[in-house]
């Protein structure tokens, strides 16, 4: 634990792609955000907005321009990207990310298991740990526990999102990032995936980021909910506030702060 | 009908047990093909220079007095120096892999040179114990022959099931999450540079001992000798695929079969090689035969889907 005590503090963390170009965008203009441990902060805003890209800087993608990124209490501001994975979990957009599709579901849960730790020449997996596996798997209730042999391509996107989330957990991280996790899936499969992430959340008591183009989604879950807009934090309500917020609200939001352009996204966005 | 009665099926069945051995022993070349073409997804060229480093440094240290089994495992690290400067060239200084590659053989060029001192040093059976000869398969008794062809596929089934357990390791896993999806690999910590880096040595070490065993297998080394070498460990890798790989998918040691489908795909394409020569195809062709033979086993999946889709058989 920090001396601050928080989970992870972001400060004025700045990002400019294809600096001296026409292409120039500067995606993260001083993200400033403290998460406490065990917040489940669901983050919205329009596109271009920062969402993603300030997952993407806490999880090292690609180097940051500017400010700090602590996660309970270490610096990881210029740890390379694998050198960070003990820390976090990640679920991404696009179910291909996170599973390797040619190995077998066990492999890859096997391998998420020894995030952090060096790869010797020890068997790959364990009798015992095939029994946790399957513990786990069978909770998800997607039958999946009896086809752990199965490669990880054959499945479904809401199972491979599903084992993703499995992976993220199993060797406890200090911060799970869930990046717009459901946009792929059909709606019924998402709200499966979400409820899997709710349980995994709470059971595990991770604290947790989640974006979301999905409002409603974005006031049902966690603790605390923020919105960005031109790569900054420019709203951030939690407890009760949250619970009572509606899409109404944030839109209105949206709207102030934009002027008149999020109009134009409100389609996107209820 | 004179080309038909001038050809003689009995030259042709003398010719293939040399073919097969010569399958064989460059199906070790294949497997280090396999490792990166297919698990890390990497279309490594260095193995058209690593392959003659391993011979340069197993005649010259053979005509030096050392043993020759012994200048395997010293071809094999060699090979896997040539693979280590790929791996740094692609992963440290940021050049496209096949462009490392590329960088690499070319140098390699030199390097074999400088080995050997000239473009083409011997290493006769007669002078040397060597661990393979054409000899062995040509002359001698049936007996020894049978002997010989045994130790060579106990040779091959002891090195795939080294592979075999080595991919099956928590290391040989992470080669196998890189090959497969890097953004995973990375996500779950592990090193993808790194592992990249020991994916080409690995492979080039096992290019590199092939190239041992070839250059005594036909006695000579030539500083030319792995030109298109990854064509025919592509060829190798291709037509074990096409033919075996639905029936090793399928097996319970499914890696270890499909390893040994990649060695029978290095026989066959050697047996069919001697085919054509058999035919009178002139040798000056051959070259363009295999890249034939190549393009036409990786371009009949392809084509087969397209063809699939077309009809609506495939999801898209």
């Amino acid at each position: 634990m920090s001396k601050t005590g928080y989970a992870l503090e972001i400060s004025n963390v700045h990002k400019v792609f294809n600096r001296g170009t026409i292409n120039e965008k500067a995606a993260l203009n001083g993200v400033d955000l403290n998460l406490n441990p065990g917040d489940f902060v669901t983050i919205i805003g329009g596109n271009g907005a920062g969402k993603s890209t300030t997952l993407n800087a806490i999880a090292g993608v690609w180097p940051t321009d500017e400010g700090r990124i602590i996660i309970d209490g270490t610096d990881i501001t210029r740890l390379a990207e694998h050198k960070r994975a003990p820390y976090l979990g990640r679920v991404f957009q696009d179910p291909m990310t996170g599973t390797a599709a040619t190995m077998d579901i066990e492999e890859n849960l096997a391998i998420a298991y020894r995030r952090g730790q060096r790869r010797t020449l020890k068997w790959g997996i364990s009798k015992p740990e095939r029994e946790l596996f399957r513990e786990k798997l069978c909770v998800l209730g997607l039958g999946l526990e009896d086809r752990m042999t199965s490669k990880v391509g054959l499945l479904s996107g809401g199972q491979r999102q599903a084992i993703t989330l499995l992976m993220a957990s199993l060797k406890q991280p200090k911060l799970l990032l869930l990046d717009e996790h459901t946009a792929a899936l059909d709606p019924k499969t998402a709200a499966k995936v979400l409820e899997i992430s709710d349980q995994i959340i709470s059971e595990n008591h991770l604290t947790a980021m989640m974006v979301t183009h999905n409002m409603k989604d974005a006031i049902a879950h966690g603790n605390r909910l923020i919105m960005m807009h031109e790569g900054r934090v420019i709203y951030d309500v939690s407890g009760e506030e949250k619970k009572n917020l509606h899409v109404k609200d944030l839109l209105a939001r949206f709207e102030e702060v934009s002027g008149g352009e999020f109009a134009n996204d409100r389609m996107i966005l209820a | 009908m004179e080309y038909f009665l001038s050809l003689n099926p009995m030259a042709l069945l003398r010719a293939w047990p040399g073919s097969i051995a010569q399958g064989m022993i460059w199906g070790i070349m294949a497997l280090g093909v396999y490792i990166t073409f297919r698990l890390l997804d990497f279309a490594d060229l260095t193995v058209d220079g690593s392959i003659t480093t391993g011979a340069a440094v197993s005649v010259m240290l053979i005509r030096g007095g050392v043993s020759p089994i012994l200048t395997l495992p010293i071809a094999f690290a060699a090979g896997m120096l040539a693979g280590l400067v790929t791996g740094l060239l692609n992963t440290s200084l940021g050049i496209p892999g096949i462009l490392a590659s590329i960088l690499t053989q070319l140098s390699l060029y030199s390097v074999n040179l400088v080995i050997m001192g000239k473009a083409n040093q011997p290493v006769s059976v007669d002078k040397y114990p060597l661990v393979v000869s054409l000899r062995y398969v040509t002359g001698g008794s049936t007996g020894s022959r049978i002997l010989f062809f045994a130790g060579l596929a106990l040779f091959l089934v002891v090195l795939v099931g080294i592979l075999y357990w080595y991919f099956g390791t928590e290391s040989g896993q992470a080669i196998r999450a890189t090959g497969c999806n890097s953004s995973m690999a990375r996500a779950q910590g592990i090193n993808t540079d790194l592992v990249k880096v020991l994916a080409l040595m690995i492979s080039n070490g096992m290019v590199g001992m092939c190239g041992a065993l070839y250059v005594q297998f036909q006695g000579s080394a030539d500083v030319n000798m792995g030109r298109g070498a990854i064509v025919i460990g592509l060829a190798a890798v291709i037509i074990g695929e096409v033919l075996f790989g639905k029936f090793a998918a399928k097996q319970k040691l499914a890696f270890a079969f499909t390893q040994m489908a990649v060695i029978i795909g290095a026989v066959i394409y050697y047996m069919v090689y001697q085919f054509v020569l058999w035919l009178k195809m002139p040798s000056d062709y051959m070259k363009l035969f295999s890249a034939v033979v190549v393009a036409l086993f990786l371009a009949v999946p392809y084509l087969k889907e397209k063809h699939l889709r077309k009809k609506g058989v495939v999801k898209a």
